[in-house]
C-alpha cells in the first residue's frame, strides 16, 4: 500500500551526508515503501537541507519496533540531561556562518 | 522476428507548461511500426527499476517513455533524493502530471516508428496517475497497477494529497486493464469493486485481475513484495491487452 501519510517539520541539526557534514533544516517522517530496507513498508525519516542540493540528505528506514525504540531512547536521553546543558544546546550559535 | 533488440537513452521532452523535463526513452529496433506506452513511475521515483520496465516494453515491440515527474524539484538528482524532495514539497500536482503525460504522448506520436496509438501504465501512485491521465487525455488504453486512492481520497492532514479519480471515468477514451493484489489494502479488493462498478455504469471497457497471495507492488522485482508468479501472469495480461489496443 501507499500510505501517503507524511509529516514534515523544520529543525536545526547537522548531519553527515554524501557531501560531508552539513547543516540540516528540514525533516520528513513517513511510513511507506523503503528504498533499501528489506520489508514492504518501513518508518522512513529524511533529514535534509531544503536550501541545498537534494543529495544533502540523511535517510533512515526502520522497522516499527526499531522506530519506537529509537524515539523512546531519544526522549529518555533528553529527560536525563541536566537543564543547563539543554539550554546550551538550544542557544543560537554566536556566528551565523554555519547556519 | 522478435529479437528483443532495443535502444534506450535519456532525453529531454516538453512537459507541462512547455517545461523541459528529463525522460527515458526505450525503442524497439526490430520493428518498423509500433504502439507506444507512457510509463509513469511509482512514488519512490524515476529509478532504475522503472527504466527496466521501459526496456521490457521495448524488447517486446513497444516504444516506451518515462517522464521524470520529479525533474523540476530535483534536476539531475539521484532518484531516491529526488523522491524525498518531491515528498517534502507535497508530491506531483495532478495538473502538472497531466501536462507531463501529454508531453510524453506528443513525443511518442512524433517518432518515425509510431503507429499513432499510445497507452499509459503506472505502478503504485502511478497507477492512480495512469487512470487519471486516461480520464483527461485521449489515451488509447490505460493500465492501472495497484493504484491507491482511486475511489477514496488520501488521508486528511498529510502534505501529500491524492483525490479520488473514480468520478472522472466518463472521460476515458480507451479500455482499462487493472492489475491488483488480493492482499493489498490500498487499493483493497472492495475499492477495486467500486471502480469496476463505476466503469460498468459509465459503459467503459475494462479487464481487472486480482492475484491471490499478492499484495501491493507485486511487480517490483527489487522489493520483498515481488511475487514472481503473479508478476509473470500480470505481464502476460499486459502484453495481451496492449496487443489488442495499441499494437
Amino acid at each position: 500500500m501507499c500510505t501517503y501519510q507524511t509529516e514534515t517539520m523544520s529543525l536545526r541539526a547537522s548531519g553527515k551526508t554524501p557531501e560531508g557534514w552539513k547543516s540540516l533544516n528540514s525533516a520528513t517522517v513517513y511510513f511507506d515503501h523503503p528504498i533499501h530496507f528489506p520489508a514492504g513498508h518501513a518508518l522512513m525519516i529524511d533529514v535534509r537541507n531544503r536550501d541545498a542540493s537534494p543529495s544533502t540528505r540523511v535517510a533512515l528506514e526502520l522497522d516499527v519496533r526499531s522506530a519506537r525504540e529509537l524515539a523512546e531512547s531519544i526522549l529518555r536521553t533528553l529527560e536525563s540531561v541536566p537543564p543547563d546543558l539543554i539550554e546550551e544546546s538550544m542557544a543560537e550559535p554566536r556566528t551565523s556562518s554555519r547556519w | 522476428m522478435v529479437t528483443h533488440n532495443l535502444n534506450a537513452e535519456t532525453i529531454t521532452i516538453q512537459g507541462h507548461d512547455g517545461d523541459g523535463i528529463e525522460a527515458y526513452l526505450a525503442l524497439p529496433t526490430d520493428v518498423q511500426n509500433c504502439g507506444s506506452v507512457v510509463v509513469i513511475h511509482h512514488m519512490p521515483g524515476y529509478d532504475e527499476a522503472t527504466k527496466e520496465i521501459a526496456r521490457k516494453f521495448a524488447a517486446n515491440g513497444y516504444a516506451a517513455l518515462i517522464p521524470n515527474l520529479y525533474h523540476r524539484e530535483a534536476p539531475g538528482a539521484a532518484a531516491d533524493d529526488a523522491a524525498a524532495v518531491a515528498r517534502e514539497s507535497g508530491g506531483v500536482p495532478d495538473e502538472r502530471l497531466i501536462g507531463d503525460v501529454a508531453g510524453a504522448m506528443t513525443h511518442l506520436k512524433s517518432l518515425p516508428i509510431s503507429n499513432g496509438k499510445v497507452a499509459s501504465i503506472g505502478y503504485c501512485s502511478g497507477g492512480r496517475q495512469s487512470l487519471l491521465a486516461g480520464c483527461r487525455l485521449p489515451l488509447d488504453a490505460v493500465i492501472d497497477c495497484y493504484g491507491a486512492f482511486v475511489v477514496i481520497d488520501s488521508p486528511e492532514g498529510s502534505p501529500l494529497r491524492a483525490t479520488a479519480v473514480v468520478g472522472e471515468v466518463g472521460g476515458l477514451t480507451g479500455p482499462v486493464l487493472g492489475l491488483f493484489g488480493a492482499e493489498d489494502q490500498y487499493p483493497s479488493p472492495d475499492q477495486n469493486d467500486v471502480l469496476a462498478t463505476a466503469l460498468t455504469q459509465a459503459g467503459k471497457k475494462f479487464d481487472f485481475h486480482t492475484y491471490d497471495g499478492a499484495g501491493h507492488a507485486f511487480f517490483a522485482v527489487d522489493r520483498p513484495s515481488y511475487r514472481p508468479e503473479s508478476a509473470t501472469e500480470g505481464w502476460n495480461e499486459i502484453f495481451r491487452f496492449l496487443g489488442a489496443s495499441v499494437a
